[in-house]
């Protein structure tokens, strides 16, 4: 709460430069007002931020330099011997690599598809407002929804495995799930199925803010329709993408409950998350500092990317959800 | 001057290419691709909605097939189980007062930042953002045991208090913009007219503000519906259970029996999709807003 204080203390000192109030006199009266109606607004959610949001990171902190079950008193103090035990350990380094692996896939493979597909919805198309609609619908499911349903369809000699067997693709069946090789891939295609139309919502706003009469000068000048696709409207749709890769990577190094779901991180590890391998640890095991050393590891990546992505990649852009701070 | 023609009326297309042939042909091509991917994104939903009209040997002899004959009894027995209401109902309430959180509380900090120019407001918006980047997951560990210590397990204030805090930052994103770009001239006609600070907000700015308004609603609750972490851990007591937790527990409680989870499944999916019906729009441009501002 201190901060609150200071915060809204501070604004007495320049209320003459709130440029949409008419000027008035620095009265010491006015200036209480203005700290009173500043903490008015701002002390609640404050108080929850930092109550919900932040003291919990805090306290994974604290509690992350102790061996600690989570019961008894938090008096085995072992510095940072479970920050060390982690990043040995190989199953934390096996899933931190699957988190990147997902990374990886998202921006190679779901991002061009995404694209392809909103270039087409685009277009002045029938029933475009329905295939819109319909690749979004996933987006509103539960992650548990999704999970429970491709859980089934993916069982051995289950609904998918039959529809290979009908096409004619049999012979490439697989133990989708339980197969330590595959099952990777299997989940990024479930994650895709769920994510895809928000993908595809999110550049369909970007390609309806490149006026059309770009394409059409170049088509005038004698540009195919995939040069100026490549010239014209990819470079525009440059910061839609760039804000698309920065909350797909945010999203990935994070994943949990359709993983948790459907293989809980196995089978033997093969698809652990970060953020299964914490749950696993700090609730099953009952091992809360070591978890929580994880907690903040975890954090910490996604602090870092976050901070150099927004440095490197997002500065060249005008507008985006973090950096557009001031106007 | 043929191919001039040509170009002119292809003009309005946004892919107008060199021939109208080529282009038609090639439109239809990509046409095909979308309606087959529509398919397949399809596939999954209607093959819960259907097999919940099976039996399990139905499924279990052709897991491909369609209902021979058709089974109202599996939707019959989730609809006539008090489980499944109760979990709606828990879902619903939980939803409703994060939302209700989520949103005054984030209304009144947006205020506060968009339109008082005070020492520290970038920093403390900035502080706000930086929200985006938790996770519940990380946060899970402290969180529980938190709520253990308030003595908030196992009530649904446990879940939806936190819920809220973790929606605050999208709220707060997406309401600043809005409401700077409010005309000050409102503002200053509402100060002659002897109007306070807080008059003005509540009686011209949040009037003016529902359309963003309702988007962080939305997004609040279908966010708040959807979480399966957070209930997991403070809720154990079944008759408190939220729909996520309760889909969960049936798929694991009935394996043996997968017409049952088809049903129970799909009806779970009832409300989300019926509300994505209703609010599509809303979740669209609340996405899209809040990314490009």
């Amino acid at each position: 709460m201190a901060s609150t204080r200071t915060v809204a203390g501070a604004s007495g000192t320049d209320t003459g430069t709130a440029g949409r109030a008419p000027a008035r006199p620095a009265a010491p009266r006015r200036r209480l007002r203005g700290v009173l109606e500043l903490t008015f607004f701002l002390a609640p959610a404050l108080s929850l931020y930092l109550g919900f949001v932040l003291l919990p990171i805090l306290l994974a902190a604290w509690y992350s330099v102790y061996d600690w079950n989570g019961i008894g008193p938090l008096d085995d103090f072992v510095g940072l011997e479970n920050y060390r035990r982690t990043l040995s350990d190989p199953v934390f380094r096996g899933a931190f690599w699957h988190n990147a692996i997902f990374v990886v896939l998202s921006v190679g493979l779901q991002l061009p598809l995404a694209l392809g597909l909103a270039l087409l919805l685009n277009r002045r198309l029938r029933g475009r407002g329905a295939l819109r609609s319909i690749f979004f619908a996933p987006y509103v499911l539960s992650e548990v929804t999704t999970a429970v349903i491709w859980l089934l369809m993916l069982q051995p000699e289950g609904f998918v495995d039959k529809v290979f067997d009908v096409v004619g693709l049999g012979g490439l069946v697989q133990l989708w799930l339980a197969d330590s090789k595959i099952v990777i891939y299997t989940l990024f295609v479930v994650i895709t199925w769920k994510y895809i139309g928000f993908a595809i919502i999110l550049l369909l706003a970007g390609l309806q803010g490149i006026p059309a009469e770009l394409r059409e000068a170049a088509a005038l000048d004698g540009a195919s329709a995939w040069q100026s696709t490549r010239h014209i409207t990819l470079p525009l749709l440059g910061p839609t993408i760039r804000i698309w890769c920065f909350l797909s990577i945010i999203g990935c190094l994070q994943l949990f409950d359709l993983i948790w779901i459907m293989t809980l991180g196995g089978p033997a590890n093969a698809s652990n998350t970060m953020a299964t391998y914490l749950i696993d640890h700090g609730f099953r095991r009952y091992e809360f500092g070591y978890g929580s050393a994880v907690a903040v590891i975890m954090f910490t990546i996604s602090f870092v990317f976050a901070v150099l992505y927004q440095r490197f990649v997002l500065r060249r852009d005008t507008e985006g959800a973090l950096t557009r701070m001031v106007r | 001057m043929t191919t001039l023609d040509t170009r002119e009326a292809a003009a309005p297309a946004p892919l107008a290419g060199r021939s109208r042939g080529a282009w038609a042909s090639r439109s239809l091509t990509m046409y095909v691709v979308g309606i087959l991917l529509a398919g397949v994104t399809l596939v999954p939903m209607l093959y819960v909605i259907v097999g919940g009209f099976r039996t399990t040997p139905q499924l279990n002899a052709d897991p491909a097939g369609l209902p021979d004959p058709w089974v109202r009894e599996n939707y019959e027995d989730t609809l006539a189980s008090g489980a499944f209401w109760r979990q709606i109902w828990n879902s619903l309430l939980i939803a409703s007062i994060a939302t209700v959180i989520a949103v005054s509380v984030g209304a009144l900090a947006a205020f506060a930042l968009s339109r008082y120019a005070f020492r520290g407001r970038e920093a403390l918006y900035t502080l706000f953002t930086i929200g985006l980047l938790f996770p519940v997951g990380v946060a899970a560990l402290p969180l529980y045991l938190l709520l253990r210590q308030i003595g908030l397990l196992d009530n649904p204030l446990g879940v939806a208090i936190p819920e809220a805090a973790f929606s605050l930052p999208v709220t707060i994103v997406i309401l600043r913009p809005f409401m700077r770009e409010i005309p000050s001239e409102l503002e200053d006609a509402a100060v002659v007219d002897g109007a306070t600070r807080f008059g003005f907000f509540w009686r011209i700015l949040l009037p003016l503000s529902v359309p963003a308004l309702t988007t962080v609603s939305v997004l609040a609750f279908v966010t708040s519906w959807n979480y399966y972490l957070l209930p997991l851990l403070v809720l154990s007591d079944p008759d408190q259970i939220t729909l996520p937790l309760g889909v969960a527990a049936f798929s694991t409680e009935y394996t043996q029996d997968t017409a049952r989870i088809l049903a129970f499944t799909s009806l779970s999916m009832v409300p989300a999709l019926a509300f994505f019906v209703l609010a599509q729009r809303r979740i669209v441009g609340g996405l899209t807003g809040a990314v490009k501002g």
